[in-house]
């Protein structure tokens, strides 16, 4: 299992659907992902987690990258998720305050703060 | 003895590996099924770790993971060989030692989240890092 990787624009957002596993192997290339959309202008991303099949620390610290990047361009990054097992490393480690979390990926598109 | 006792290089590749491994035994050794996610993102976060500190160490020694199974117990042990430095020796202000920290306690703070029963040690030969998880007395086993 590796890491998959694929982006859609929907509106002036960009969606970003991760499949697969996100851990110190393969965090590098999610990060390099999100540094190239905002590096191309993309500020407003969307993280669809509902593939992820695991998620650690080293993909907690790019996601967090990650806002920190689109913030310095005062764009947004969302996250999809409904899978327990990956809600709960964001809640032991506090970052459900730290980043949007929608059901699904039309109401993460819909959202504004 | 371990049961089971695994060495690899610090390299990230092989953390997945661990992670396996380490599901497959706990699953063996009786830990609920619904902690082995548990298991696998703990063992994980301290492999990288260990994996991390090798590296950062330049030590080419493996990282060492020891699956144990006890009575009505199952622990895991991770070890590095990186030395620790006592704080008021590291050099001021050296790139990358701030980002290097957090995601180190990023990695501790998750598995201190998911482990009841954690050991963190470290010395002047390296680290462990202990986890401990209840089992299951075993079921009538099918042939």
């Amino acid at each position: 299992m590796d890491l998959s990787l694929s982006t859609r624009t929907v509106g002036d957002r960009t969606v970003v659907e991760v499949g697969g596993e996100i851990d110190v192997y393969t965090a590098p290339k999610l990060r390099e992902q999100l540094v190239e959309l905002v590096n191309d202008g993309s500020f407003h991303l969307v993280v669809d987690m509902e593939g992820v099949d695991f998620l650690d620390s080293t993909g907690l610290g790019v996601l967090v990258g990650g806002l920190k990047r689109v913030r310095a361009h005062e764009g947004s990054l969302r996250l999809v998720c409904n899978q327990e097992r990956i809600l709960k490393i964001f809640r032991i480690t506090g970052l459900t305050k730290v980043f949007p979390i929608h059901t699904s990926v039309e109401e993460a598109v819909a959202a504004t703060d | 003895m371990a049961t089971v006792e695994l060495r690899f290089s610090a390299l990230p590749e092989h953390v997945r590996t661990a992670r396996l491994v380490a599901a497959a035994v706990a699953r063996r050794a009786g830990v609920d099924e619904a902690v082995l996610d548990e298991v696998r993102l703990a063992v994980g976060e301290a492999c990288t770790r260990a994996v991390g500190l090798h590296q950062n160490a330049g030590i080419t020694a493996p990282v060492k993971v020891q699956l144990i199974e006890e009575e009505k117990q199952f622990s895991i042990e991770v070890g590095d060989e990186a030395p620790r430095i006592a704080p008021g020796d590291r050099a001021p202000g050296a790139a990358g030692d701030d980002l290097e920290a957090e995601e180190d306690e990023m990695g501790l703070a998750v598995i201190s989240g998911l482990v009841d029963d954690v050991e963190v040690t470290a010395g002047e030969n390296g680290g462990q890092i202990r986890m401990t998880w209840p089992t299951a007395p075993p079921s009538a086993v099918l042939p």
